[in-house]
């Protein structure tokens, strides 16, 4: 079997709205692979076709060589999903959730317990074992949400926006669990709306937009096409702006990026020196600097590379 | 055993009977009364203040004593309070499916119609204490039902059919709704009307022929009817027969719909 997750064509509407319009993914076995996107790109209903929950209206979509569609119960035995809302119930406590998946798994009672009990430890969850979920924080919520989609490990686990609305150190725990499940062999698809975080998990990626795959390839190979770093100068006044852009591409050749911002100049880097060159050039021909940062280009760069507009935009 | 050896793949279980997957749902909604068990207190007060009220202000008047009104009340406020809290089973399905969870029950290997099942399963629990808690406060207050224990049981049975298949209505009301608010709104403007244009207060001689002639064709009529016949030990068949056929008639008419909504995509 070639690929863990093979879709083509994928087209799902709702109402007049096309959610999916013509999705191709070959996704890779053993992989952490992200889908990158803004609201309403169709990452959600992407993750959807393929965990059995929605039918697609035409295409085809394979999970571990099924059918999503004729095959949907053998599916769902080999992947698990954890949707963007903590799909566990508040009223439960965080034992009984996992034991009640454990259970619907097929587990015996005795067993549905002791698995329930060493996914709580291996999650650092042993101490809120008995405490309702209601009382958790967002972060133990995530990890409880999580721990459920691995009482049996599936072949793949879908991870639906993992750390949104997650604080910083929440995030990196969750970073740090998908690196686990990830290295004992199981695919993982997560979306995300952050590149950082693609960067961070993902071997390769999709940039979805309006339903369609519009770049695809390893972060690396994304950010080559918008720069492997970018200069942000934030100006005092805007009428400085051609002036600086001028100056700027004068110095990079091109480079200059498109921005959305009045007194924003965003330009490509080959290197991290050009940036200083840059600011010479600026501030000798009296271009006054508020801010500037030298780093990896943001989603909205990516987007606006791609698209040449920005992603808020992009939602239906 | 070491935290990575707890993620790593190992043989999945055998995918769980109906049987078993309804069973543990059932579990499931035991463990929400333990938790949340305010849920049955707010179904059980409105009942008992009816119960206590209806007999005491109301008894004098209707029926000559408060004792002799209650051995007529008390097995209509059985059938009231079970069918309002039928509306319960929409709400629950609701909020579930409105946080996520049904998207987790959906995506795991078991019989898909479990989750509804396993809801009834546990409402059935609920509504069998509810029940006895409403008959031990009637017999406190005086009630003395004529068909002793087995009667009570068998008229709390029936109450519980009729109460399941009306839970049936109020699941597709649950997934057409956008919240658990509006499907607590929803259906008790069908089940308003359902209860009190029906004989569970009072005899419906008093009643203008109009209003009789509703009354009298009120499915909640024949099982109220039926439950006190039950209870006293002098039921009509017929209004037992009848309570069947208008469950027969919500199952075979309500559970396809339901069923369908449920498979649909969300």
């Amino acid at each position: 079997m070639a690929y863990a997750i093979e879709t083509a064509k994928l087209v799902k509407t709702f109402g007049a709205t096309r959610a999916l319009d013509g999705v191709d993914l070959r996704i890779r076995q053993g992989s952490v692979y992200g889908l990158l996107g803004p609201n309403g790109a169709g990452k959600t209903t992407t993750i959807r076709v393929l965990t059995t929950l929605l039918r697609p209206d035409s295409g085809s979509a394979t999970v571990l060589g099924l059918d999503v569609v004729r095959d949907a119960r053998a599916v769902r035995e080999k992947v698990s999903l954890t949707g963007q809302y903590a799909s566990v119930d508040e009223d439960l406590t965080g034992l009984e959730n996992l034991v009640l998946v454990g259970r619907l798994l097929g587990l015996p009672w005795k067993s549905a317990r002791r698995r329930a009990a060493e996914l709580l430890e291996a999650f650092d969850l042993t101490d809120a074992a008995g405490r309702q979920v209601v009382t958790y924080s967002g972060g133990m919520r995530r990890r409880i949400d999580i721990a459920a989609s691995l009482i049996a490990i599936p072949e793949i686990l879908f991870l639906d926006e993992p750390t949104s609305g997650l604080d910083p150190r929440s995030r990196n725990q969750v970073w740090e669990l998908v690196r686990r499940i990830a290295a004992e062999g199981t695919t993982v698809l997560l979306t995300t709306q952050y590149l950082d975080e693609a960067d961070r998990l993902a071997e390769r990626l999709a940039v979805i937009d309006h339903g369609r795959v519009i770049a695809e390839g390893t972060s690396a190979e994304l950010k080559a096409s918008v720069g492997s770093n970018s200069l942000h100068v934030r100006l005092v006044t805007a009428e400085q702006r051609a002036l600086a852009q001028e100056l700027t591409s004068r110095v990079l050749g091109d480079g200059i990026l498109p921005s959305t911002e009045p007194l924003e100049v965003t330009a490509r880097l080959k290197s991290a020196a050009q940036a200083a060159d840059v600011l010479k050039a600026l501030t000798d021909r009296g271009v006054e600097i508020a801010q500037f940062t030298v780093g990896n280009p943001s989603l909205d760069e990516v987007f606006l590379a791609l698209t040449g507009r920005p992603a808020e935009e992009a939602k239906p | 055993m070491s935290h990575d050896e707890v993620l790593a793949i190992r043989t999945r279980p055998e995918p769980p009977s109906a049987q078993s997957a309804v069973f543990t749902l059932a579990w499931r909604a035991l463990l929400k009364i333990k938790h949340v068990p305010f849920q049955l207190f707010d179904v059980i007060v409105t009942p008992i203040m009816f119960t206590i009220l209806f007999t005491f202000i109301f008894g004098g008047a209707l029926a000559g004593t408060p004792r002799e009104y209650i051995q007529y009340l008390l097995p209509g406020i059985v059938v009231q309070t079970i069918l309002f809290i039928t509306v319960y089973t929409g709400v629950g399905l609701n909020g579930d499916i409105r946080k996520g969870l049904y998207d987790r029950f959906r995506s795991l290997p078991m019989w898909q119609p479990a989750p509804i099942f396993g809801a009834l399963a546990g409402d059935l629990i609920r509504y069998s204490v509810a029940s006895t808690i409403i008959i031990v406060i009637g017999l406190l207050l005086g009630f003395r039902p004529g068909g002793g224990v087995i009667g009570m049981i068998a008229a709390v049975g029936l109450v519980l059919v009729f109460a399941f298949s009306l839970s049936w209505l109020w699941i597709i009301v649950g997934m057409l709704v956008k919240s658990p608010e509006s499907v607590m709104t929803t259906s008790f403007i069908f089940l308003m009307p359902l209860t009190f244009a029906s004989n569970i207060f009072v005899n419906m001689g008093t009643m203008p022929p109009w209003l009789q002639a509703v009354v009298g064709r009120n499915p909640v009529t024949y099982l109220a009817n039926a439950s006190r016949g039950l209870m006293h030990g002098n039921a009509s068949a017929s209004d037992v027969a009848w309570v069947f056929v208008a469950s027969a008639i919500l199952v075979l008419v309500a559970s396809p719909i339901a069923m369908r909504l449920y498979r649909k995509e969300r």
